[in-house]
């Protein structure tokens, strides 16, 4: 049988390749694993995983470019995951959760866990305090699927400045998220 | 926003990822750095006038190539910690290889020296300045290798604002090795690696603000 790393690994490697299919599919199972566990590690913050969850996907996308095949994927999900959770406590600062052993990373993958619940914080809202610039790629070709030559046509910028926008837009948004823009 | 639909956010239009991003922003971070020093150490300090003459003696590429290891050391760990989850690894040998040599042939030399002399070997005439000469020149480089370090994903910041610190400094010894006149291996173990830690500190305090994302 094909393990969680394995199977998540080769969707991911796909995604960097350009298979948006692939890439989904493993957001999609990420985001069951990571859900799993969060709810494991914050037991008593449950309101708080589904943002971090979001969180930590955006930060997956954002970094996407830096994974390289040779190391594995488990070891570079949790790197984020685990940099991510600790901004997390830092921003609430709680004494106990920073008491929270954070070292083993053998059960990310371990127990999925299907059932969203609610975001507390709208990611779609902070979308819109972007700059035009970066506000606008996002727009057409993340949410309304259109490609970088047609949403170049339609704002007038260069197809580079598409892309560009697009890039550190999303980089901007985690910013955001963390309150440090 | 429902993470369904962040998800399809995420995946729509995502298209191919450039692999070689990390090689390539060292690649264009490197050069800058050391144009900067260089500029900087020939406004500031100048070259040595007896550069050419200095250039046939063993001691003067002995001095470069500490230099440089260290700078190959320290671009080994800062391309590894702009990573998420990467360890130093082989960084930490490459680092710890130059400084072994330099404090083992300067501690042999002050050793064999007259006790009058040791004092020369050791201070030389330029001690009080040259670790802040060099935290002068890397500030060039500083900014160059921290850009290049944000556009990836550290996740230890403070180890890699040090790494970081430390390229940008062993970069600006190279440079100011043009310059400075000290030919003795102890001086270099202490004075010039002092300047170098030195960057390296301001790095890992000023990690964590600067390279969060």
């Amino acid at each position: 049988m094909q393990t969680a790393e394995d199977r998540l690994k080769a969707l991911f490697v796909k995604g960097l390749a350009g298979d948006a299919a692939a890439y989904r599919t493993f957001l999609d199972q990420l985001t069951r694993h990571l859900r799993g566990y969060l709810r494991r590690r914050i037991p008593t913050l449950r309101d708080d995983v589904e943002d971090l969850v979001q969180e930590i996907l955006l930060a997956v996308h954002n970094a996407r470019h830096t994974y390289r095949d040779s190391e594995p994927l488990t070891a570079w999900v949790h790197a984020i995951a685990r940099y991510k959770l600790t901004d997390f406590f830092r921003g609430r600062a709680r004494r106990e959760a920073l008491h929270d052993p954070l070292e083993d990373h053998d059960d990310l993958f371990a127990a999925p866990d299907d059932e969203p619940a609610d975001a507390r914080r709208d990611i779609g809202k902070l979308l819109e305090h972007l700059p035009d610039k970066q506000r606008l790629p996002i727009l057409h070709v993340k949410l309304e699927g259109l490609s970088v030559a047609e949403t170049a046509q339609l704002t007038g910028l260069s197809e580079s400045a598409v892309k560009v926008g697009v890039h550190r837009g999303l980089k901007a948004l985690a910013l955001r998220i963390r309150g440090l823009a | 926003m429902k993470t369904d639909d962040l998800i399809d956010m995420l995946s729509t239009g995502a298209g191919a990822v450039d692999r070689h991003a990390g090689a390539r922003r060292f690649g264009a971070a490197l050069p800058l750095a050391a144009l900067g020093s260089l500029v900087l150490m020939a406004a500031v300090f100048g070259v040595r006038p007896d550069l050419a003459a200095v250039a046939q003696t063993l001691l003067f590429w002995a001095k470069l190539g500490f230099a440089l290891l260290i700078a190959l050391g320290a671009l080994v760990a800062v391309s590894r910690l702009a990573r998420p989850g990467a360890r130093i690894g082989a960084g930490g040998w490459l680092l710890a290889l130059p400084v072994v040599l330099v404090w083992v042939g300067g501690g042999a030399l002050v050793a064999a020296a007259a006790p009058d002399d040791r004092v020369a070997l050791l201070f030389g005439h330029t001690w009080r300045s040259c670790p802040f000469n060099i935290l002068l020149l890397s500030v060039p480089g500083f900014f160059a290798v921290f850009r290049a370090v944000r556009g990836l994903a550290p996740t230890r910041l403070r180890a890699a604002g040090a790494a970081a610190g430390l390229l940008a400094s062993a970069i600006a010894t190279l440079a100011y090795s043009l310059h400075c006149p000290e030919m003795s291996p102890a001086f270099w173990g202490i004075w010039y690696l002092l300047g170098m830690l030195l960057v390296t500190a301001l790095g890992a305090l000023l990690g964590p603000r600067l390279l969060r994302w």
